[in-house]
């Protein structure tokens, strides 16, 4: 049952009283802001990339003088390889980070709901993962991963090899899934408490009123710190470089290599992927800010 | 069903003894109710005096340390009840109308019927219609709760509970949060479902309905039911000063 029309009270102001929806976290203040990073992000004007490109074209003049390697020379390069680093390189960052953030999601989920469960085993468990994870630097999960998961796995006489760009997708997802777990906490936790007992009065089971009265209402509260948490995913997909996968910045620095390591062609090569990272990263996290104040709003 | 040795001469809701604390403060403190099929019962009290808590212990929302309830001869605080049986034979309306947002108004009435119940969708669409009707809010089956009245929304919680088509209804202060205005049609509807011969129990502060459509009432303060009798006698000769006192501030 799809929304014909906003919703008075969830998606729109309601023209009469509601009980409202609670403060999406009420520990604020104790819990650290999760849009810092976005909030950040999105206060930056649309322009930057060419404050970045002109930095980039400036950077002789402040940096060194004209050596034997023209500057010019290191743009060039840098338009030769511009194909093979976007559809080679970041295309893979790309790919990674929709991988990382479909676990992450549904393993978030998961843990989610297992975080209000009503076996007290289970929301302790649930507890601690999230807890451990949300917690932990995500290059530590990174290299746990890669040095913790086989490099093949046999199952059933089968070799399954395991490259090492899908532990890093697998690195990535385990800080989304806990701090998703977090949103789905949050939000299910902000829908007010009279809402479920109206629900068992009319006898429906736990898991009728968790799919079918209280999800749907704060599910859209769910989107935006869900978005915020891709646009930091896919700033952090350059960490796997660290792990040597053959993302945007790996291929960088290759294709560097592959031009004699000129030291022209840093400010170039990586003032680069800073704009394409740029150009992607910054219309999500302006629509998750805008979003976010549109949901926060006391509807 | 093999445990409801109940039949219409017997109590259909049943307290004795009942005891129930939140941690160390105990809220009902012995607690003996009788309500007959087609009785209405009002409970009146001071704010404090465990009304909700009693009407909510009922429906198995709340939990009892002692004594016992039980509804058409289901032991409401059995471990091995079938709550949701013992849920679809008791309605309850809240103060705060609780309706779910999400849906429309003739939803919020069908939902039950049709995800708990699994009733086919024509006959429960048929049946919300005229439940809306009754409440007297045909035309209103496409809005939402949040585009309705505190009044509307009221008469449309209480055709969602009636949809269930509960043996007894249960009413928590249903009015306290409406205009003065919005009362009266709230009051009206039940007043009706009363006239049709639905078993009540309310809680309320409006001493004049209670007057007009209680079989019987009673006065509770601290936890204690001080008093009870049916309205004729209750209201002029309340024997303890607790309940004169309750009376003459609220009258
Ligand atoms: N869930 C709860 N936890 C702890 N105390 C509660 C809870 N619900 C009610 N109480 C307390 O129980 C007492 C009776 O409350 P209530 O039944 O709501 O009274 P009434 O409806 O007569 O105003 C109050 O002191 C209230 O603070
Ligand atoms: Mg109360």
């Amino acid at each position: 049952m799809s929304a014909r029309r906003p919703i008075p009270g969830l998606g729109a102001a309601p023209s009469t009283d509601l009980p409202v929806l609670l403060p999406f976290d009420r520990g604020k203040g104790r819990t650290p802001d999760i849009y810092l990073a976005t909030r950040w992000l999105a206060s930056l004007p649309p322009w930057t990339p060419l404050l970045i490109l002109a930095v980039m074209l400036a950077w002789p003049l402040v940096a060194h003088a004209q050596g034997r390697y023209a500057y010019s020379d290191a743009f060039d390069a840098l338009f030769r390889w511009m194909p093979f680093l976007v559809f080679e390189g970041f295309f893979f960052n790309i790919l990674i980070s929709f991988l990382a953030m479909a676990i992450g999601t549904v393993a978030g989920a998961a843990l989610g709901l297992a975080q209000i469960s009503l076996n007290p085993m289970l929301r302790r468990a649930a507890w601690f993962i999230t807890q451990l994870f949300r917690n932990s630097p995500w290059l530590v999960l990174l290299f746990i991963v890669l040095l913790a998961f086989p490099f093949e796995i046999v199952i059933g006489g089968v070799i399954i090899p395991i490259p090492d760009w899908m532990k890093a997708v697998f690195g990535l997802s385990l800080p989304i899934m806990a701090n998703i777990s977090e949103v789905v906490r949050g939000a299910v936790q902000s829908v007010p408490t009279a809402q479920w007992e109206a629900s068992e009065s009319l006898a429906f089971t736990r898991r009728q009123t968790m799919w079918q009265i209280i999800l749907p209402q704060c599910f859209k509260r769910m989107i935006p710190p869900w978005m915020n948490w891709y646009a930091i995913l896919t700033m952090a997909t350059p960490l796997c470089s660290l792990l040597g996968v053959e993302e945007l910045i790996t291929l960088s620095r290759q294709a560097m290599e592959g031009e004699d390591n000129h030291p022209e062609l840093l400010v170039p090569f990586f003032g680069f992927a800073l704009v394409i990272f740029f150009m992607y990263c910054y219309p999500i996290a302006r629509a998750t800010i805008w979003l976010e104040r549109k949901y926060s709003v006391k509807l | 069903m093999p445990d409801t040795a109940w039949t219409p001469d017997q109590p259909i809701v049943s307290l004795k003894d009942v005891h129930k604390s939140f941690g160390e403060l105990e809220v009902l403190r012995g607690v003996s109710i009788d309500v007959m099929k087609g009785e209405v019962i009002c409970i009146i009290g001071p704010s404090g005096s465990g009304k909700s808590t009693l009407i909510r212990c009922i429906n198995g929302l709340n939990d009892i340390q002692s004594g016992s309830i039980t509804v058409e001869g289901l032991e409401v605080h059995d471990p091995k009840l079938d709550k949701l049986a013992l849920r679809r034979k008791v309605g309850m309306v809240f103060q705060q109308y609780n309706l779910f947002p999400h849906k429309t108004a003739l939803e919020n009435i069908m939902m039950a019927p049709l995800k708990v119940l699994k009733e086919p969708k024509e006959e429960v669409a048929a049946r919300a219609r005229r439940l809306l009707a009754k409440v007297r809010l045909d035309g209103k089956e496409d809005s939402y709760p949040g585009e309705l009245s505190g009044g509307q929304q009221q008469r449309v919680a209480i055709a969602r509970s009636l949809a269930m088509n509960p043996d007894v209804m249960l009413f928590d202060e249903v009015t306290a949060a409406l205009d003065p205005e919005t009362v009266k049609e709230v009051l009206v509807t039940i007043k009706e479902l009363a006239g049709d011969g639905m078993t009540c129990i309310l809680v309320t502060h409006e001493m004049g309905f209670a007057r007009e459509i209680a079989d019987h009432i009673y006065f509770t303060d601290r936890g204690v039911i001080v008093e009870h009798g049916p309205p004729a006698t209750f209201f002029k000769e309340a024997k303890d000063p607790r309940t004169k006192e309750f009376l003459s501030q609220i009258l």
